[in-house]
């Protein structure tokens, strides 16, 4: 299979205008023939499926909880990144562009995270337009701060909650439109299937799932705006039902899942406490800006943070990257915590955690001002640990909080699925190997508000479709089959619950295909993962029936998808024979313990290619070509 | 440090909105009081499970107190015992050992049950629908520091702007009144320049959307302001009356 990105030719400032005129338009008077469905209602989503809806289409809104308002991006704390430049403080598209492209360590595209840069500054634009209540300075102007791994104030925030704030808006628009009549909202339903149609992408199959049936939705295109896979670890940042199910079922109907194995390990989340533990709480690292990371220098040291001197502190970050020192990425930053820990330096009960400390910020700023920044993160770490961080350290350990990896797609945002779009974090998106803070909600809006509008235009005004309904029998056989593994999981009554194979392949993955990958411990993963899913399908046992509101058969479908999806991300891990951004292979790191890329063979995007369960997938590569950036090995020191 | 706990729950259990529920007593053993409320209710559904008896179901997503999918009544107040905290961030370490807890679904006209503790707040989306939002379709937008707008006016907005849509306020009302959960999204827009030109028609049109879902009305019992996990001031339902009574006034469609 050739993989065609589609970027177009010239200029790198001038490819999205270029390839934006190139696009075919659909008339005006015709966009309300056309149906799109939209899966998911993050920023990516909402934002794609309002804008969409305002451009005269007719479209299906789909998402798992009861409100659209309730996707997971708004956990999003810290912050969106623009090339404003509003501090005058150097910044630029161009700076932006190269920061993103360096930062995922030179495994993204550059044409596409160019456009990222060059449309990142209508997004605020147009989220100010909403009602965004972004953070101002005393004259009324945006303010704008500093956020892990830039040298430049380029990000955009509302108090802690920033992600909250931008969804609003998108749900806001997406609410305009459904009071308009030009849109349609599903909530409470969960995509079982993709139906295509001579090859096209033509509707889905969703669960409804309060009443448990299985419903078929015909359209145009479907956009797939699904989210990341992150609870394939079991624990990570999270929501509950975050899953890869929409985006591996598409998947398993011929489009390519591009760099699974491309995890994000976020730094600065709350130690894990208990086996019980159900998800982890991301800290925002905006936190780095002020707090000091360091642990004790003595091995083992329990005594309490504060009776521990100066002397006796070690600030490894500021010692080993004296120009970037707390402010680092986050695969340099989460790697270095693991490192403490393992060499027996970690603190806490169990030894996995380091001390952030806002100590020395408190003295300088006073504790007002550290209040008015962080006040609260500060009361979410207090009400989760019990512990106040104005008077101890906080602690905290890396969790896995963000893939880069995703569905492939081309520069219009399509998979090798035609009339397939997906969008946002289920992509695999602009970020390389790493993403820099404040770069997702970028990339989430990015996708939906600004170019998905132009790409699905040209995609619909291109394409002859064949009539379609509901009652084809392309969705009776997706309704028949999905019917059919449901049926399957609920006589098994076997003695596990579904928890308990989740919790079991969330370990595996994360010991052995988490921070640092080497090549046994993969093998290993790769053997034992078809064994866990062997026996969840012979001994899950899932209580209640498929007809009615069953929240234990809904987490089985997604464990179900998870446990083959995992061996994927474990195969794509093996198959990268370098370190890159968040994929550190042990046998492939410098003398200083960093990642060591191998561009040689190292620069492309792995593509693969679904045979069947089970089976070995097939490996395509889209080769990386870098044109305007220079590669080179990336230095915080 | 963490220590364990043992409880007895009481919980609503009602298998459909048209089913007759009622309550069920549950033993939940060897409770880490490190544990979120939810976490506990995982493990005593762990437990269900595996004796084959169906779990409590219950909505729940970000588990970080942002999302404002979870909620319940536990010990008559929505969101428990700790104020300014969704049921999702309230820890174990608030109950003592032998402690009984009572849990119950938030109850309102305008929230049918579904089951269990789960209920059907899609009224609130239907508020937000007759005018919750400023009318700009994407790329009309002027550029973002065209208009200054004062920090203190901003800090106000953003105040408004952090109700997370739970519908605690509801469920603690006597009247079951929707004011707050409305006068965030009033206050928050009507607070800023980019919402003035929509305040008069969105004040109108949201509260008669309000009451047609079949929400009470306002009468200052203040239950809303004392539940709110995110601590939203009643002066946002003042704020959202002033609004009204402007519009009221000066419209044209009375």
């Amino acid at each position: 299979m050739q993989l065609d990105s589609k970027v177009p030719g010239g200029p790198l400032e001038e490819k999205w205008d270029k390839h934006r005129f190139e696009l075919k338009l659909v008339n005006p008077a015709n966009k309300r023939k056309f149906e799109v469905i939209v899966v998911g209602t993050g920023l990516a989503g909402a934002s794609a499926a309002a804008s969409l809806a305002e451009l005269g289409y007719k479209v299906k809104v789909f998402c798992i909880q009861d409100t659209p308002r309730r996707a997971h991006s708004i956990a999003a704390q810290g912050g969106i990144n623009a090339a404003k430049n509003y501090p005058g403080d150097g910044d630029s598209i161009w700076r932006l562009f190269y920061d993103t492209v360096k930062g995922g360590d030179f495994r993204a595209r550059e044409a596409n995270v160019y456009r990222l840069a060059q449309i990142s500054n209508h997004i605020i634009d147009q989220c100010v337009a909403q009602g965004v209540p972004f953070a101002r300075e005393y004259g009324g102007l945006l303010a704008n701060r500093s956020f892990g791994g830039a040298q430049v104030s380029r990000t955009f925030y509302a108090r802690g909650q920033t992600g909250q704030q931008l969804l609003i808006g998108a749900y806001s628009a997406l609410m305009r439109q459904a009071a308009s009549g030009r849109l349609e909202i599903f909530p409470r339903r969960e995509m079982m299937d993709l139906v295509t149609k001579e090859g096209r992408a033509r509707g889905i199959v969703v669960r409804n799932l309060i009443s448990g049936r299985l419903e078929s939705y015909s359209a145009h295109a479907v956009i797939l705006a699904t989210g990341g896979y992150g609870n394939a670890y079991f624990l990570s940042t999270n929501g509950m039902s975050s899953n890869v199910s929409a985006i591996w079922r598409a998947h398993k109907r011929g489009a390519l899942f591009a760099n699974p194995s491309f995890v994000q390990i976020h730094p600065t989340c709350i130690p894990v406490h208990g086996e019980y533990q159900s998800k982890l709480t991301l800290m925002s690292e905006s936190l780095r800006n002020d707090a000091r990371v360091w642990v004790p220098k003595k091995k083992g040291d329990s005594r309490p943070p504060g009776e521990i001197p100066e002397s006796e502190r070690d600030y490894y970050l500021e010692r080993r990257y004296p120009s970037f020192g707390n402010l680092v990425p986050r695969d340099v930053a989460s790697r270095n915590a693991k490192q403490q820990c393992d060499e027996g330096r970690g603190v806490g009960p169990t030894g996995y955690a380091v001390y952030l400390d806002l100590r020395d910020a408190i003295e300088r700023d006073g504790s007002d001002v550290i209040k008015k920044k962080y006040g609260n993160l500060f009361q979410m770490y207090e009400r989760i640990t019990g512990e106040d961080p104005y008077n101890t350290p906080m602690m905290i350990y890396p969790a896995v909080h963000y893939v880069m990896g995703g569905l492939w797609v081309d520069y219009n945002l399509m998979s090798t699925i035609p009339g397939l779009f997906v969008l946002g974090e289920a992509n695999f998106s602009d970020h390389g190997s790493n993403r820099l803070g404040a770069s997702a909600l970028m990339q989430g809006l990015a996708d939906g508000y600004f170019i998905i509008p132009y790409t699905l235009g040209g995609y619909l005004a291109g394409t002859e479709f064949a009539s379609l309904d509901e009652n084809d029998s392309a969705f009776r056989d997706s309704v028949n089959s999905a019917s059919e593994d449901i049926k399957r999981l609920l006589s098994i009554d076997g003695k596990r619950t579904v928890d308990d194979f989740h919790r079991k392949l969330g370990k595996i993955l994360w010991e052995r295909c988490g921070m640092a990958r080497d090549q046994a411990g993969m093998l290993e993963a790769k053997g034992i993962i078809p064994e866990l899913r062997e026996e969840f399908w012979e001994n899950v046992t899932i209580p209640g029936s498929s007809g009615e509101l069953n929240q234990t058969l809904e987490r089985a479908i997604r464990v179900a998808d998870f446990l083959e999806f995992g061996e994927l991300l474990v195969e794509d891990a093996l198959s990268r024979e370098e370190s890159c951004g968040c994929h550190f292979n042990v046998a492939c790191q410098t003398e200083d313990h960093e990642a060591l890329r191998n561009d040689e063979t190292g620069c492309y995007v792995s593509a693969w290619e679904f045979r069947g369960v089970g089976k070995t997938p097939v490996l395509h590569k889209e080769p990386l070509s870098f044109e305007f950036v220079e590669l080179t090995q990336r230095s915080y020191k | 440090m963490s220590e364990t706990i043992n409880l007895t729950l009481k919980v609503w259990r009602q298998k459909g909105p048209e089913e007759k529920g009622g309550i069920r007593t549950y033993e939940a053993r060897d409770i880490s009081t490190d544990m979120s409320f939810l976490e506990m209710i995982d493990v005593v559904n762990e437990r269900l499970v595996l004796e084959g008896i169906e779990p409590i179901a219950f909505d729940h997503d970000c588990r970080e107190g942002i999302c404002g999918m979870c909620g319940a009544v536990v010990n008559g107040i929505a969101h428990g015992p700790q104020k300014g905290t969704t049921l999702c961030q309230l820890h174990m370490r608030h109950f003592q050992d032998g402690d009984t807890i009572v849990i119950e679904p938030f109850r309102a006209r305008a929230f049918r049950l579904i089951k269990d503790l789960v209920v059907d707040r899609s009224a609130f989306d239907k508020i937000i629908q007759a005018g919750g939002y400023v009318s700009v379709n994407t790329g009309q937008a002027q550029e973002a520091n065209t208009i200054p707008i004062a920090p203190d006016k901003v800090e106000l907005a953003m105040d408004a702007a952090a109700c997370i849509g739970c519908g605690a306020c509801v469920a603690a009302c006597p009247n079951a009144s929707a004011m707050l959960f409305t006068g965030t999204k009033i206050s928050h827009l009507a607070l800023l320049p980019q919402g003035k030109a929509e305040a008069s028609a969105r004040a109108l049109s949201m509260l008669k959307t309000m009451d047609e879902m079949g929400f009470g009305n306002c009468s200052n019992e203040t239950e809303c302001e004392a539940v709110c996990p995110k601590e939203i001031s009643i002066t946002n339902i003042a704020r959202f009356n002033r609004e009204f009574l402007k519009a009221a006034i000066v419209s044209s469609e009375k």
